[in-house]
């Protein structure tokens, strides 16, 4: 059964383009999977060794800088991707050292500063970073031969990263590594006392979550083929965390459902209310009121709690009833 | 040899003396009783002897071996374990999963992202067993949030007692526990084989008392008196700590 639906949308998400119709949507879809991608890694942060970070904007620029450059300077497209993922992970390595020297709010602070650093470098460093105009590449690179310049294929190459992201999270999730990266956000000093590398087993899921936002960051870059100093802004940071806290943190999901909130009510509602920004906020109050933990758990909640009161009473305790209205 | 040795430890919180000077010797498999009043610097010892705390002064050595730098989470795989006063377990997991836990804290496994934990069975049949010890088997798919508190200080020493240590530390295994629990776990330590040296911190000393082989009394952060069962009972000392005579 769970075979099926996992196949059904899997053979969904690939038709998109084919039932989408227009263009336009399907780059929405795009942006959806590149934003669900960001917001997988930094939900490793956040949900799962449950430190919230406000800097990902920074390494998400990082990678987008750097591929951007690397472009730029004539290299084929597995010389951009490989240089562009290992600067932005010493990037990360350097963030997390520095970073993890706090937990909760100090750890906030301190990644709101690196972020900022990264932004006023992107800003000011205009010989690098071309400050304000930004950097932008002729075309989408063509990895393995194979053209991303149309929207149904650059969708399709975003789906694979996507479902990759995906996998391999859910693969860590349930991982002992996983287990122990959950315990050092339930009882960090409990987990010393066990004999766990509490510090390590951080640097390591930052440096998870840090990779996945690169992924992300490059593909940004290739679907805009532009980055400029608002892409590694706070707001792109917190953005980003809100998609997270939307969807459900530390749920496997949760991200995927809060990048498409976040990016349709950016792009679909904004064609109708110019203040769209007040719609995402309204529709953010709304979630925290009634389902706190955000949309994919509180859905689950509230389809236990709507199928527990929808049976009549004493109906579970009557096993052999065949189904509803089977008589 | 000692299993564990503690030399002229001090340790201060400001200007609060709470580990004056304190010196003792327990003999491998020994059952240590340490006792003393409230503010006595017991949980504070134990802490310094795992390196939740770092002390101002003094060597602890475990084996002979000097682990007083050494970081905690090292200690561990030297074979130190210990249990809460107040219970610090994973509230949102199964009893099952945190034994879990415990036992992965001694094994490499812990670092593998790839390997699906549920099927590790070698590892689940293991913790599995470490509840049968304290008696939990029948509720390993519960999860810890509703347990009652008798029950948690159970899993508290399967989880110790799975990390196999030589060297296992108990503080106040019988606060806030039923008469009947109280005999459970008191079966359930007095069962624990002589290779694991035993240093048990009690505030009462009647419940624990049994046990004990040698007990150390302590008070203001000093050794006042350590001794035989008899001896420390008989003690003036003693008796002028507890009785207030």
């Amino acid at each position: 059964m769970r075979r099926v639906a996992l196949g059904a949308a899997l053979v969904a998400l690939a038709a998109v383009p084919l039932w989408v119709g227009s263009t336009y949507y399907i780059n929405v879809a795009s942006q959806i999977l590149l934003y669900a991608v960001f917001a997988l890694g930094v939900n490793v942060l956040v949900g799962y060794a449950g430190l919230v970070s406000l800097g990902h904007a920074g390494l998400f620029g990082v990678a987008a800088y750097a591929g951007a450059r690397l472009v730029n300077a004539g290299h084929n497209h597995m010389a951009v991707a490989a240089g562009a993922l290992a600067v932005t992970l010493a990037t990360a390595a350097v963030f997390a050292t520095l970073a993890l020297r706090g937990t909760g709010l100090g750890f906030v602070m301190i990644t709101v500063a690196l972020g900022q650093i990264v932004w006023g470098v992107a800003y000011r460093w205009i010989s690098i970073t071309n400050g304000d105009n930004g950097l932008s590449i002729k075309g989408r690179p063509s990895p393995f031969d194979l053209s991303l310049a149309s929207p149904a294929a650059f969708y399709w190459g975003t789906l694979v990263v996507f479902l990759v992201a995906l996998a391999t999270i859910a693969v860590v999730v349930a991982s002992p590594f996983g287990a122990s990266l959950r315990g050092t956000r339930d009882q960090p000093r409990r987990m010393s006392a066990l004999g766990y590398h509490v510090w390590m087993i951080r640097f390591l899921a930052f440096l998870l979550s840090g990779f996945w936002s690169a992924v992300a960051g490059l593909l940004f870059l290739y679907y805009n083929q532009f980055v400029s100093p608002q892409v590694v802004a706070l707001t792109s940071s917190a953005e980003v965390l809100l998609m997270v806290i939307a969807g459900g943190t530390g749920t496997l999901l949760g991200p995927v459902v809060g990048a498409a909130l976040v990016v349709i009510v950016k792009n679909v509602v904004s064609g109708y209310i110019e203040r769209w920004n007040f719609v995402l906020g309204a529709i953010f109050v709304l979630i925290v009121v009634f389902m706190p933990e955000g949309l994919v758990p509180g859905t689950v909640r509230l389809w236990r709690w709507a199928r527990a009161a929808g049976r009549p009473r004493g109906a579970a305790a009557v096993p052999a009833r065949g189904g509803e209205g089977g008589r | 040899m000692s299993a564990l040795g503690v030399h002229h430890l001090g340790k201060s919180f400001g200007g609060l003396r709470v580990t004056a000077d304190v010196t003792l010797e327990v003999e491998p498999g020994e059952r240590r009783l340490i006792i003393g009043p409230n503010g006595a610097g017991k949980t504070t010892l134990f802490n310094l002897i795992t390196g939740e705390l770092e002390p101002d002064r003094g060597t602890v050595t475990l084996f002979d071996r000097d682990i007083t730098r050494m970081a905690s989470r090292r200690r561990v795989h030297l074979g130190i374990a210990r249990t809460y006063q107040i219970i610090t377990l994973f509230g949102g997991e199964t009893l099952l999963r945190n034994i879990t836990l415990s036992l992965l804290g001694r094994r490499r496994l812990r670092w593998n992202p790839l390997a699906r934990l549920d099927r590790q069975a070698a590892l689940i049949a293991r913790a599995r067993e470490a509840l049968g010890w304290v008696g939990l088997e029948h509720l390993a798919e519960r999860p810890l949030a509703q347990t009652s508190y008798g029950e948690r200080r159970r899993v508290e020493i399967a989880m110790a007692l799975a990390q196999e240590p030589r060297v296992l530390l108990l503080d106040e295994p019988f606060a806030g526990l039923s008469v009947e629990e109280r005999r459970d776990v008191l079966r359930l330590i007095a069962g624990i084989p002589r290779d694991v040296t035993i240093v048990m911190i009690e505030h009462d000393m009647d419940v624990a008392l049994d046990l004990a082989e040698r007990i150390t009394v302590l008070h203001f952060g000093q050794v006042v008196v350590e001794g035989t069962r008899a001896e420390v009972v008989a003690h003036p000392r003693t008796r002028e700590i507890y009785l207030g005579e």
